[in-house]
């Protein structure tokens, strides 16, 4: 396997972080104790109950060792790192060391009854391939990722006139893993395109807390900092 | 199991262990019939009364069932002894550990060097020629003997983890997890080819006397030292060798302009290729080197890998070693995509280190503690006390 960022899941918002963008990010606001990431629990709340889920780029485990303690889910993940595939390994977690990119076509369709890509979509080579995959593996997908057309990115480069260097995207042009970035917008349009169903659809505010907009609204794009959809195929 | 004798090669000492004479012939895929013959097998820790923490530990091509105590020839250290033991990853404590002398080996259990109950001579090359699920089921019918229905385990290196993807394959519904290390479901033509070099060596030594050698009261052993040194080439990397060696000298100051051992890895693999000789028998190395080469669990299933493990319920987890070019990571990933495909619950993890393929065999940190939480994740869900 070679290691290029390009195929590096999971973008790391905050510096300070593991460079090489290998553990699941911590969001700004830290979980209560015994709890998970703010954008993780959104997404455990859309997974029904004993279903089959794999959870793609998983980092150390942490949404699968909470979907099995409080869904009994069977669950699985794919993460590239080997200190995520042995921390998840280590704690009874099936994890396979892998990436969207490559390993996704190797799985049957409907294996599984949810396909979770959260805060990967970016990272990928061939994001297009990697949702129709998402679809095909799974009956429903989850997908989440940080929105490149909120307003502060939008500022950011029409004043400063730099690269949008944010909380949530926190690397250098240069050196960012973050290769495919997409407003809310164009992923909307890329469902479609694929004729992909959104069945639900999250916004989320800076410190992961959802709020009520129309995901296809222009208002959303502006203000949502991360988005989180539940899909399946038409 | 059976208080009877061993039989061995007259002059020869009977090694200690466990031994299971079989009446009843195996039908072997060469079409032959085996029987009767002896498995001997040893065994680690305690049985428990459900008889649900048996680990099945497959040895690899020149390994044997002395897994966690000292070898009685050489009377080194156990080859997994750093793995299995009270306590370790393979706990002797908690589970029950058995490990099998593979058919055609030559630590007690039937192979070439055994006498042929038919003739009273050496069986030498007419042996039928074994493969690997032939050495499986010799190790079933020891675990049929010992009463477990159910392996809590099967695990196992090299051509220890092409036993390991064997049962998996033929006995799913006996194998609770499976832990297949360093192996590949088909062996390459590389692996084929390496073979074929130890094995010519083996048969160009004029000791060899095709083969009959024991009833002529002879050794091949420059041959199979050669066998040895050759293919502990391959157990080794390019980067283990420089580390270890380099260009250094062996006891001098400057090259002889000969050819002695001037460089210290010619003395090394020449004192590998000694040692082995003492304790391994040359025509066994033939017979389970052709066991590796014979092996394609796929041409078994139509050509297809996923098919060997269709509708599977056992744990896997698959392990690799970044420096291994012998069987690489990309012919281990082959298998988890494989079982991908079956829908399998699997998992994967390619171990960073540069011993090259010997790496399943040392005390590797984060190989050890990827299966001692695999281990106990699945005891977990077998039910078995933590200890």
């Amino acid at each position: 396997m070679s290691p290029q960022p390009a195929r590096r899941p999971r973008a790391v918002p905050q510096g300070g972080e593991d460079a090489a963008g290998r553990t699941r990010p911590a969001l700004v606001t830290a979980p209560p104790p015994g709890d998970i990431r703010g954008d993780l629990r959104l997404i455990a709340e859309m997974v029904n109950p004993g279903a089959r889920v794999l959870d793609i780029g998983c980092g150390d485990g942490e949404l699968l060792a909470f979907l099995a303690r409080e869904k009994a889910v069977d669950g699985r993940g794919m993460e590239l790192s080997q200190s995520g595939v042995n921390a998840c390994v280590s704690h009874g977690l099936p994890v396979i060391q892998g990436d969207a990119d490559h390993d996704l076509a190797d799985y049957p369709s409907d294996a599984f009854d949810y396909a979770i890509l959260s805060q990967t979509l970016q990272a990928t080579r061939n994001p297009r391939l990697v949702i129709a995959n998402l679809v095909r593996i799974g009956r429903r997908a989850i997908v989440s990722f940080p929105n490149f057309g909120h307003w502060r990115i939008r500022l950011s480069l029409l004043f400063s006139g730099r690269m949008p260097v944010t909380h949530l995207l926190s690397h250098a042009w240069y050196d960012t893993p973050n290769i495919h970035l997409c407003t809310i917008k164009d992923f909307v349009a890329l469902c479609h395109e694929l004729g992909i169903v959104i069945e639900r659809s999250l916004t989320l505010d800076r410190a992961g807390q959802p709020f009520t907009l129309d995901p296809g609204g222009g208002l959303a794009n502006l203000l949502a900092e991360q988005a989180l959809f539940l899909l399946r195929k038409a | 199991m059976s208080a009877q004798k061993p039989r061995t090669v007259p002059g020869e000492v009977a090694w200690p262990g466990r031994r299971l004479e079989v009446a009843e012939p195996l039908r072997l895929d060469c079409g032959a019939l085996l029987g009767p013959f002896t498995i001997a097998y040893q065994t680690y820790g305690t049985l428990n009364a459900e008889r649900s923490n048996a680990i099945l530990a497959c040895h690899a091509l020149t390994g044997d069932q002395f897994l966690a105590e000292p070898h009685p020839i050489t009377g080194k250290p156990g080859w997994w002894a750093s793995l299995a033991g009270p306590g370790k990853v393979l706990d002797t404590d908690r589970y029950f550990i058995i490990c099998v002398n593979v058919l055609g080996g030559c630590m007690g259990t039937s192979g070439p060097k055994e006498i042929n109950p038919a003739t009273g001579e050496p069986w030498g090359l007419s042996f039928p020629v074994i493969t690997i699920a032939d050495i499986v089921r010799a190790q079933k019918l020891v675990i049929d003997h010992l009463g477990i229905e159910t392996l809590f385990c099967v695990i196992g290196g090299s051509m220890g983890g092409m036993q390991v993807l064997q049962w998996a394959a033929t006995y799913p519904e006996r194998v609770f997890a499976a832990v297949p290390i360093a192996c590949a479901a088909r062996h390459s033509a590389q692996n084929i080819a390496f073979h074929e070099v130890g094995r010519q060596a083996i048969m160009a030594d004029p000791d060899w006397c095709g083969g009959a050698y024991l009833t002529k009261g002879r050794r091949p052993a420059r041959g199979l030292a050669v066998a040895r040194m050759a293919a502990h080439i391959t157990y080794l990397s390019e980067r283990a060798l420089h580390r270890k060696f380099g260009r250094n000298l062996q006891n001098r100051q400057a090259v002889t302009y000969g050819f002695d051992a001037d460089f210290q890895v010619e003395s090394y693999l020449r004192h590998q290729g000694i040692a082995f000789v003492d304790r391994f028998d040359a025509n066994s190395y033939l017979y389970i080197t052709r066991a590796c080469d014979y092996f394609d669990l796929a041409a078994e299933h139509g050509g297809v890998l996923a098919n060997a493990f269709r509708g599977t319920k056992t744990r896997f987890c698959c392990i690799s070693f970044t420096s291994d070019w012998l069987y690489p990571t990309a012919e281990n990933r082959a298998i988890v995509h494989a079982l991908n495909a079956a829908a399998a619950n699997v998992s994967f993890v390619e171990i960073e280190t540069d011993k090259g393929h010997d790496a399943f065999l040392l005390d590797e940190p984060e190989f050890f503690a990827t299966l001692r939480g695999f281990l106990g994740g699945c005891a977990e869900r077998r039910g078995l006390a933590a200890r």
